[in-house]
C-alpha cells in the first residue's frame, strides 16, 4: 500500500509572512500543503494545521490577539478540540496562547530587540507528534526572528507546568528572556504545540540547516498515521 | 459614553520597556527609581447607563483588551461632554 500524503492546511492571515515557506516545506516533506484563508470559518478536509509566522493584523494591541477571533480561528479551535494537530510557528505560537490553547504568553524580548539568527535548541520530549523524529536531548540548530518571542508564565504556577511535560524545546543559549529559557510548548492532550523558532527556514542544508525539518516531518509521519487511520 | 481603560504591567511583571525609560530618565538627571509603562484606551461606547458601560468594557478587557496573565487594566467613565 502506498503512503498517501497527508493534508495539512497553513492558515494565512493578513500579515502572515512565512506561510509560503511553510507551504513549501510542508510540501518538500511530502506533504500535501494546502492554503487556508482567515477569513474562511470551515476548514476543508485536513490532517494537521500549521500557523505560520508573520504579523498578524499589524501585531496590533498584543501579538496573536485580534488573529485569534478569525473566523479561521475559531474553526482551528474546534479542530484543536477534537483531536487535531495544530503546530503554531512564532505569530502563530502567539496566536495560540492567545487563544488559551497553549499556556503562557509571548512578551517583548528582555532586550527589547529584533533577535534574528540561527539559535541552539534543546528537545525536551521526543514523545509528541511534533518531536518524535529527535531524540530527548537532542540539541537542534533552527533560526528565531522575533521581537516578542519571550515566553512568560506565573512562576509560582511554572512547576506544575513543568511537571505535566508541556516544555518541549529550550534554548540552549541565551535568547529573549523566556522564563525557563521555553521555546516551545505543548498541550495538555499533546496535540497542540507552538514554538519561537522557525523549522520552515531551517528544512535544507542550503538554509544552513536542515535540523527544522525534523519538527515538520515528525508533524507530517503524524498526520499521515491519522490520515490512515481515517481510511 | 466616553471610557478610558489603563492597561499595565501587572506587578511583579518584567518591564525592560520601563527600565529603559527609567535608565533615559536617570541618565537625564532625574531621581526616577521606578518607570513601568502600560497602555491607554479610550472608548466611546453606546450604552444605556454607566453601569451598562462598566459592565461592557469590563467584558472588553477580560476578552481582549488586557491579557490576564500578565496585565492588569483600570476603568474610569466620563459623563459626554464632561
Amino acid at each position: 500500500m502506498t503512503s498517501p500524503q497527508p493534508r495539512i492546511g497553513v492558515v494565512t492571515f493578513p500579515g502572515s509572512q512565512d506561510d509560503r515557506d511553510a507551504l513549501w516545506a510542508l510540501a518538500a516533506l511530502d506533504a500535501e500543503a494546502v492554503p487556508v484563508w482567515h477569513a474562511d470559518d470551515e476548514l476543508p478536509d485536513l490532517d494537521a494545521i500549521v500557523l505560520p509566522g508573520g504579523f498578524s493584523y499589524g501585531d496590533y494591541l498584543r501579538c496573536g490577539a485580534i488573529a485569534r477571533f478569525s473566523p479561521a480561528m475559531a474553526a482551528v479551535a474546534g479542530f484543536a478540540a477534537d483531536g487535531g494537530l495544530v503546530l503554531g510557528i512564532c505569530n502563530g505560537f502567539q496566536i495560540l496562547c492567545e487563544a488559551g490553547l497553549l499556556p503562557g504568553v509571548l512578551r517583548p524580548n528582555q532586550s527589547l530587540a529584533f533577535i534574528c539568527r540561527d539559535v541552539r535548541v534543546r528537545v525536551e520530549r521526543s514523545d509528541t507528534p511534533f518531536t518524535a523524529r529527535c531524540e530527548p536531548g537532542q540539541e537542534l540548530v533552527i533560526p528565531v526572528k522575533h521581537g516578542e518571542g519571550s515566553w512568560f508564565y506565573p512562576e509560582q504556577a511554572l512547576p506544575e507546568l513543568e511537571a505535566s511535560g508541556a516544555v518541549v524545546l529550550r534554548y540552549a543559549e541565551p535568547c529573549n528572556g523566556s522564563v525557563a529559557d521555553v521555546a516551545g510548548v505543548v498541550n495538555a492532550a499533546g496535540n497542540v504545540m507552538g514554538l519561537m523558532p522557525h523549522p520552515e527556514h531551517a528544512v535544507d542544508p542550503l538554509l544552513g540547516s536542515a535540523d527544522g525539518a525534523l519538527l515538520l516531518a515528525s508533524l507530517v509521519d503524524a498526520a499521515r498515521d491519522r490520515a490512515l487511520a481515517v481510511v | 459614553m466616553k471610557a478610558t481603560v489603563v492597561v499595565r504591567p501587572k506587578q511583579g511583571i518584567l518591564d525592560p520597556q520601563g527600565e529603559a525609560v527609567q535608565g533615559s530618565l536617570r541618565h537625564l538627571g532625574f531621581a526616577v527609581d521606578a518607570a513601568r509603562i502600560g497602555r491607554v484606551v479610550d472608548l466611546d461606547v453606546e450604552a444605556a447607563d454607566a453601569a451598562d458601560v462598566r459592565a461592557q468594557v469590563e467584558r472588553m478587557c477580560e476578552q481582549l483588551l488586557a491579557n490576564p496573565l500578565i496585565e492588569s487594566y483600570e476603568i474610569d467613565l466620563q459623563e459626554n461632554g464632561a
